[in-house]
């Protein structure tokens, strides 16, 4: 799907001196890797031990981690119809800084990818514009309105890689069974938004400081409800079923039950719903106004363990870029979103030098999780696979500063705060993407 | 210019909410407003002290009560006071909100008393204004002048605050007046009760320090002060209360419920009253019982006490700068 216009046929890149990491393989080993025609030609701890030949160009990656390019698979693109807020292009500027060289855009846009025309206007958009590989998923109703199925069948042969009504919850119980029903046929993949929307009329958390800031609260139980209707729904029709963005514990409870008893249910938590609660909206801070909206501390904690233990399979950036028009208001009137691309990763680093969870867990809820979920060819070192790699320094400490963040928009609340672990060079096809020497 | 003569005994620029303040300030903001008391009941009302000093009500939410307080309270103080009704379409009217702001910020006002249907409303208007912002009521989050001059009214006729029982009734979850009470009242040593159906009252609402009832015929035991709530008319059909009958049989307040509270109790509403709905119409009239048109009365005193200390602050910005 993405760029290559001058041949590089028979050039030769050698990535060395490079502790790789690969979570499919559970690799994790000093060596080094060759790139060939854009793909991985070999790697392992004993590849150029004797020197690399003189006729292959060598990074050396200087004991710094080489892992396959993260996989992200729920962002708001914004294109078409908004590109004000973000286009594919900047949005892949930001995914190559943040390690992600793979994204799955949602199908919100305007108008609403709800037909092949516009999974093929992604694709060349894509295919023109951006660095990083970007894959759409359709809308599981026409214009998200949760009535009509979309053509799920011909949306998936001309490219759509999962379905999902992007920030609506498909509410009528009788078009998700159906959906869910439907789907089986092509084995593919529900995502829902877990909002019960009659329930989420709200714009934060439900609770004491909802109540103290005089907004109308969103309660866990619209999340709970949701998810617990949907399993009985995945019970009956046996589809693939995957929750967007879990936010509280009680709904990762009812999802690591529907695993104990074998149904193909599958969840992701964006990086905000990890490393913020619902005191970063207190001042009433639009930047961190999100659907599903932060939660309490306790449902944080239990994100993080529900991610440690392997309840949720996938983090996502859930990337919802916003201009200074849309956050600059009121808070009840403000949009939902957080930009999230280039920050993913090193706020799910937080997790990894906090001690909760293995780098290498970690790294598979945004590689290889995530592409077998879609079904991309990506998230491993293979040989064969295509270059799609990122090189990170684990340790490196900086400081998030929102304005010289790649997106297009703002809108994110974390400036200023301290993370731990850069991304330095991210590849594509084995063309550098990102490369923080001459751009960081 | 007057110097300023407060010495800054109250440090905020900006009167936004009870929450940010003591319970000293508040005492302090309460015996400035009783000394304006006596300068509205007499024949000349008008006093020198905002000569000079402009003072705009923003409203971004019809109000007559509040605007006209405001207005008389600036007048009487010598302020040129305007009054701006900024029509809020449902569309777009943040945008309305921030470039109004501006656009009046440039006109240098030295207060602007601001109220606006959504919460934070006024604390994101303030962020872009160099007076001194009034919050005059902020969706459901606060309305500072009116829980100050509840406490004067209080204060004024049962000579304290400190160890009263009051209980607030009604709708709660809606309720800037009911969150402003509610700090107020803990902060000055008062003990506050919440009577209302759990449909009215906002989750968690006993985590704010009261001890809520949902009848009122225990919950008004004993009580020194009943404060009631309007409930507004869209709100009595449908999810939060079956209808208007249902909700004054029960948390309607009559003689008869009033009975179990003090025999001194005081009846408080912020208005304007729903009559029949809320407040039986003799009780509300009832002038041994009914502080209702106290209230009114001191409204004005408090906020001319608002308007004297802040703009008394920017005063002695003003000093401090040129010193």
């Amino acid at each position: 799907m993405n760029s290559a216009k001058t041949s590089t046929k028979g050039s030769r890149l050698a990535l060395t001196n490079a502790r790789l990491l690969d979570p499919s393989n559970k690799l994790d080993q000093p060596g080094a890797l060759l790139i060939e025609n854009r793909r991985i030609a070999d790697f392992g701890p004993r590849l150029f031990n004797e020197g690399v030949p003189e006729e292959i160009l060598v990074v050396d990656c200087e004991g710094h981690c080489l892992a396959p390019g993260l996989v992200d698979i729920r962002a708001h693109l914004r294109e078409p119809g908004a590109e004000h807020k973000e286009n594919l292009r900047t949005a892949s500027h930001a995914a190559a800084a943040g390690g992600i060289t793979s994204i799955v855009c949602m199908p919100n846009t305007d108008p609403v990818i709800d037909q092949i025309a516009l999974i093929e206007f992604i694709a060349r958009r894509a295919r023109e514009t951006s660095t990083v590989k970007i894959y759409p998923a359709a809308a599981i109703t026409k214009n998200l309105d949760g009535e009509e199925l979309t053509e799920i069948g011909l949306l998936l042969e001309a490219g759509a890689v999962a379905f999902s009504d992007a920030d609506r919850a498909v509410a009528n119980s009788l078009v998700m069974r159906r959906a869910l029903a439907y789907a089986c046929t092509f084995d593919a993949l529900i995502m829902q938004h877990p909002e019960e929307p009659s329930l989420s009329k709200g714009v934060m958390n439900d609770g004491e400081l909802a109540t103290r800031l005089g907004l109308l609260g969103i309660p866990v139980v619209a999340e709970t409800i949701i998810v617990e209707r949907d399993i009985r729904l995945v019970e009956l029709t046996g589809a693939r079923y995957h929750v967007s963005h879990l936010s509280t514990g009680d709904a990762a409870q009812v999802v690591r039950s529907a695993k104990e008893r074998g149904l193909p249910v599958t969840s992701a938590v964006a990086a905000h719903h990890f490393a913020l609660n619902e005191n970063a909206v207190a001042d009433y801070r639009t930047f961190a106004k999100v659907s599903p909206p932060l939660r309490g501390e306790d449902d944080r904690l239990a994100m993080v363990s529900a991610l440690a233990e392997g309840t949720i399979d996938v983090i996502v950036s859930d990337h919802a870029p916003h201009d200074q028009d849309s956050k600059r208001v009121p808070f009840a009137q403000a949009a939902n979103g957080i930009i999230g691309l280039e920050t993913m990763f090193p706020l799910a680093l937080e997790l990894y030098h906090n001690e909760q969870i293995e780098l290498l867990d970690l790294l598979a809820k945004m590689t290889i999780n995530p592409a077998k979920l879609v079904g991309l060819e990506a998230g491993e070192l293979k040989v064969g696979a295509a270059a799609d790699l990122t090189l990170f320094d684990v340790y490196a400490p900086w400081r998030i500063e929102v304005e010289s963040l790649r997106s297009k928009s703002r809108n994110a609340p974390y400036d200023g705060r301290p993370v731990q672990g850069r991304v330095l060079k991210t590849w594509v096809n084995g063309r550098i993407a990102f490369d923080i020497s001459t751009e960081g | 210019m007057n110097a300023p003569t407060y010495d800054n005994l109250f440090p905020h620029r900006h009167l936004l909410g009870i929450v940010d303040l003591s319970a000293g300030e508040i005492g302090f903001l309460l015996d400035i407003s009783d000394s304006y008391v006596d300068l509205n009941r007499g024949a000349d009302k008008k006093q020198t002290k905002l000569r000079g000093r402009t003072v705009i009500n923003l409203f971004f939410e019809n109000s007559t009560r509040t605007r006209t307080s405001f207005e008389l309270a600036g007048k009487r103080l010598s302020a040129d006071v305007i009054n701006m009704s900024v029509a809020t379409s449902s569309i777009k009217k943040g945008e309305t909100m921030v470039d109004t702001s501006m656009t009046l910020n440039a006109m240098h006002p030295d207060v602007l008393v601001v109220r606006h249907p959504d919460s934070g409303a006024v604390k994101l208007l303030s962020e872009k204004i160099n007076g001194a912002v009034i919050n005059a009521g902020d969706g459901s989050h606060e309305h500072p002048t009116q829980a100050l001059l509840d406490a004067l009214t209080v204060r004024r006729r049962c000579g304290r605050i400190q160890g009263l029982i009051v209980a607030i009734c009604g709708d709660v979850l809606h309720s800037r007046v009911a969150r402003s009470n509610i700090y107020l009242l803990n902060k000055m040593g008062a003990r506050v009760r919440l009577v209302a159906p759990p449909t009215l009252l906002p989750t968690a609402v006993d985590r704010l320090g009261v001890e809520v009832f949902h009848d009122m015929r225990t919950g008004l035991v004993d009580c020194d002060i009943v404060m009631m709530l309007r409930l507004q008319t869209e709100r009595m059909r449908g999810t939060f209360v079956p209808s208007t009958r249902e909700y004054f049989h029960f948390f309607g307040l009559d003689s008869e419920k009033l009975a179990v509270a003090k025999p001194n109790v005081l009846v408080m509403h912020p208005g304007p009253m729903n009559r029949g709905v809320e407040i039986d119409s003799v009780l509300a009239d009832d002038i041994t019982h009914s502080a209702i048109l106290d209230q009114v009365e001191l409204g004005v005193a408090v906020r001319m006490a608002c308007l004297d200390v802040l703009t008394d602050n920017l005063r002695a910005n003003v000093a401090n700068e040129e010193s």
